[in-house]
């Protein structure tokens, strides 16, 4: 694991800030009293790349929303850089920026808006400062072009990357990601795995990563966990994790493709009867 | 037990998001454009239907007031009765039904989109309230806006009865009698009492249907319940309050 660093500089300033860390201690979630998330402990470091990987339906995602202050824990505690992530105090003195799997881009106002109304509602910089850092966010996403466009007519990977830019526009100290490569072609899922890579070895900004992409996470990852039924079975390097002989591990990881399955001989036969 | 429950904690979240918003309230001038898109879509896109329906409503008072009266031999008060209908009652509780139909739910469906597809989520992380961009500007609108609605409503009603005392045989009194009785009787205060009734009316359908879309919960499907739930949550408060509020203004 790289060493934790102390500052993280802002991309479009240049401005330094503390790294921050996140502490997951003991969580446990239900809904309506149906497990979600089992005793879940781990600790992610300042400035570090954090990979959570796991199939789908294991409880990633409420995890990061957890982490985020979106849902409340159960059981257990999370600190984002000793800070409860669920009060806007924190938020107030922690940047945190999630990359939503759908976007979650605001369908009123256009991209450019969608990327000037956190700079604005904070009032970080007159509006030619807010549209230089807008229109950068949007270069280094390729979808400067879309500048005017309304999210509805953007495809998917479009709305992705403009989700990404949204989040650097925020100039975050700790940025998650949900499912970040997901919809988009090898190209595009390349230049994000770039962008994650370069935003923690320049600006040393704390990332997690949720992802199914086992490539995202060999090429970008400092740790990674993997969580199956609510539970983090294993932690570790992605070297580790992809040398493991475990089978519960190498089923998710390096799953066979069985041509003649035989669940799946009689379709047709089921389908008539 | 269960229902009063819920009644309970649909007040509670109704009175937390009041508290939520008012204390962004110094940020309204900082808000002014989205300010004045929720009057142009509280005021000027509903204007047209409540102009329609005041009409009509005038009309039919007149015409009733006129079956009726006949027998008194009082047909030169319906003035008088269509004046204080329109401006205490008829035009501040019709405009407001008509603002929970058409702005009511118009903002639970929108809020509860933005629930249901994660815009919300993404504010909350941005730190940016809801209450404070969603919330606060449509409550102000509403509270600008009614009044004028209400005295466009007004106007036309009278407007509308006077219509059909003119030209409705049965009925069949001057324009200058018509006018003459609803000047005397409907005061200033009558007025006045309307447009408060439409002030609380207003605040309440927009501050409700807003908690309404803001709590949604699930899937699309949850969307078309939520606008359903806020219309008929609307409805019911104007006329549970009309009786109150015209009580306390009595």
């Amino acid at each position: 694991m790289d060493s934790p660093c102390s500052k993280t500089r802002n991309p479009f300033t240049g401005a330094e800030a503390n790294a921050v860390g996140v502490t997951v201690d003991h969580v446990s979630k239900s809904f309506s009293g149906v497990p979600v998330l089992n005793d879940i402990t781990f600790d992610v470091h300042p400035g570090e790349i954090f990979v959570l990987m796991g199939p789908s339906g294991s409880g990633k995602s409420v995890l990061l929303r957890d982490i985020v202050g979106l849902e409340i824990p159960t059981k257990g505690t999370i600190r984002i850089d000793g800070q409860d992530p669920s009060l806007a105090e924190t938020r107030d003195r922690v940047r945190v920026a999630l990359v939503f799997q759908d976007g979650a881009l605001f369908n009123s106002l256009s991209v450019y808006d969608n990327l000037a109304l956190y700079p604005r509602e904070h009032r970080s910089g007159d509006e030619k400062a807010i549209r230089e850092k807008v229109m950068h966010a949007l270069k280094i996403l390729s979808v400067q072009d879309a500048a005017a466009k309304f999210p509805s007519e953007l495809s998917g990977g479009m709305k992705k990357r403009v989700s990404i830019a949204r989040a650097l526009v925020m100039e975050p100290q700790l940025l998650l990601y949900d499912e970040p490569t997901s919809e988009l072609d090898p190209v595009m899922s390349a230049t994000i795995s770039e962008i994650i890579a370069t935003l923690k070895n320049e600006y040393s900004v704390t990332s997690i990563v949720v992802t199914h992409d086992r490539s995202l996470a060999k090429a970008i990852s400092n740790r990674v966990g993997i969580i199956m039924d609510g539970t983090l079975i294993t932690l570790g390097t992605a070297q580790e994790l992809f040398a493991t002989k475990d089978p519960r591990l190498t089923d998710f990881l390096f799953p066979k493709i069985d041509l003649q399955n035989p669940r799946f001989k009689n379709l047709e036969t089921k389908a008539s009867t | 037990m269960k229902q009063l429950n819920a009644i309970l904690e649909g007040v509670g979240s109704v009175v937390q998001l009041l508290v939520r918003s008012l204390t962004y309230a110094g940020t309204l001038p900082r808000q002014w454009p989205r300010f004045i898109e929720q009057c142009y879509m509280i005021g000027y896109t509903t204007l047209p239907i409540v102009a329609i329906l005041s009409f009509f409503i005038g009309t039919v008072l007149a015409l009733e007031a006129g079956y009726a009266m006949e027998g008194f031999g009082a047909k030169e008060f319906i003035g008088s009765l269509v004046g204080l209908s329109m401006a205490r009652e008829l035009g501040p509780m019709m405009t407001s039904v008509l603002l929970a139909g058409r702005v009511g739910s118009a903002i639970a469906a929108e809020l509860a989109s933005m629930k249901v597809y994660q815009e919300i989520d993404a504010l909350t992380t941005m730190n940016i309230p809801a209450a404070k961009i969603l919330v606060l500007p449509r409550l102000a609108a509403v509270l600008v806006m009614m009044p004028v609605l209400i005295v466009i409503a007004n106007i036309v009603g009278w407007f509308g009865g006077s219509v059909v005392a003119r030209y409705v045989s049965t009925v069949g009194i001057s324009p200058e009698s018509y006018f003459a009785a609803l000047r005397h009787y409907t005061k200033f205060k009558d007025v006045m009492n309307g447009m408060e009734k439409a002030e609380v009316f207003g605040f309440v359908v927009v501050l409700v249907c807003c908690d309404i879309g803001l709590n949604t919960k699930g899937g699309p499907r949850e969307i078309g319940a939520a606008v359903t739930r806020a219309v008929v949550v609307s409805l019911i408060l104007i006329l549970v309050l009309d009786y109150f509020v015209t009580k306390i203004l009595m």
